[in-house]
């Protein structure tokens, strides 16, 4: 004979407490989070590198560069602009936790800061399920990889909000299709907002900026910029 | 391969409520897994089967049952799963659809022997 013992826990129950913890020190900040994810070689860092010599005499942003090995990533945004940025060496772990999040944040000046980007894991699978305290995953997704994508990996575009097509300039250099991929993963998640940009030429950047205004808080203490 | 971690995670959990709860053994432990959780059940099973060499959980199964993706329909209301990653109502065809089931990864329930009781001690 044997007896059952209900337990029903999460598994991930102690990252997503952290997580929840992460959120609500974030908010309390009025600062936005914007989790990137996508596979390796996308332009999760272009993006960002794009983002900073944009838009950082207007906003102040930190990041949070996850890597499995080197801080290049971390060094390019640097030399971007980035004052305030974080590289997170995993060490062979295939995706960023709470725990390291919850880690390397007491470690930046977080004051006054309008948007953290953590820069994930090139991944579509791992990172997926692990909740970093962000307000919102934004999937990259560039014009050298299968317009499929989405349908290949759709716990990920379902959990993101927004998807960036990145190296549209490289368009027609491949039987990559706008109409198809935009159509797969509307499929899986249409509530997606989708964002068409070369992060070489500049094209299609300046909707992407503009959106990103539009999602920084008001501060009570609208400091200027120094 | 992020399974390794998970499978570390539920073997954790499962060592920490058998001391908590003074259990001699644990038989199997039961886990769901949903189709949108992002985990693969046979790397999960083949990783937990791996970690629990020379632990105190050595001889206890990891029991899987996967959960499919349920939708509720925003427009008609309707409860239904759906198979294949399609996001869709069949009730109505609108995609406009909450997932209310499929990203589960919770630990359901242990299963452990029954306490033998001392027929000296009714």
């Amino acid at each position: 004979m044997a007896e059952k013992i209900d337990l029903r826990k999460k598994v991930l129950s102690e990252n997503d407490r952290l997580a929840a913890e992460i959120r609500q020190r974030l908010k309390s900040r009025d600062t936005v989070t914007f989790n990137l994810v996508s596979s390796p070689g996308s332009g999760k860092t272009s993006l960002l590198e794009r983002t900073l010599k944009a838009m950082k005499d207007e906003v102040r942003m930190a990041l949070i560069a996850g890597d499995v090995q080197t801080e290049n990533d971390a060094d390019r945004l640097v030399r971007a602009g980035g004052e305030r940025v974080k590289p997170l060496v995993t060490g062979g772990s295939c995706h960023l936790d709470a725990r390291m999040i919850a880690n390397v944040l007491p470690e930046m000046n977080l004051t006054n800061v309008d948007i953290l980007f953590i820069e994930n894991v090139g991944n579509l699978v791992c990172p997926s399920g692990f909740d970093l305290g962000e307000d919102m995953k934004v999937v990259l997704i560039s014009t050298t990889e299968g317009d499929d994508k989405p349908l290949k990996y759709p716990a990920m575009f379902r959990r993101s909000s927004v998807m960036v097509i990145n190296k549209i300039d490289l368009l027609g250099t491949s039987e990559f299709s706008i109409d198809t991929v935009r159509r797969n993963a509307l499929s899986i998640n249409p509530d997606l907002t989708i964002f068409e940009v070369s992060c070489r030429t500049g094209e299609g950047l300046d909707e992407w900026f503009n959106w990103l205004r539009q999602r920084v808080p008001e501060r009570a203490d609208a400091a200027v910029l120094t | 391969m992020h399974e390794l971690s998970i499978a570390q995670s539920i073997l954790d959990t499962v060592l920490k409520e058998k001391h908590e709860r003074g259990l001699p053994r644990v038989d199997q432990v039961a886990v769901q897994v949903g189709a949108l959780s992002g985990v693969l059940p046979d790397s999960l099973q083949f990783c937990f089967e791996a970690i629990r060499i020379d632990t105190e959980l050595q001889t206890c199964e990891l029991t899987i049952e996967t959960v499919p993706i349920t939708v509720e329909c925003r427009e008609c209301y309707a409860r239904t799963t759906v198979e294949d990653f399609l996001f869709v109502c069949p009730k109505c065809g609108s995609v406009h659809v909450d997932v209310v089931a499929g990203y589960e990864l919770d630990i359901s329930y242990l299963e452990v022997p029954d306490p033998v009781h001392d027929p000296a001690d009714p």
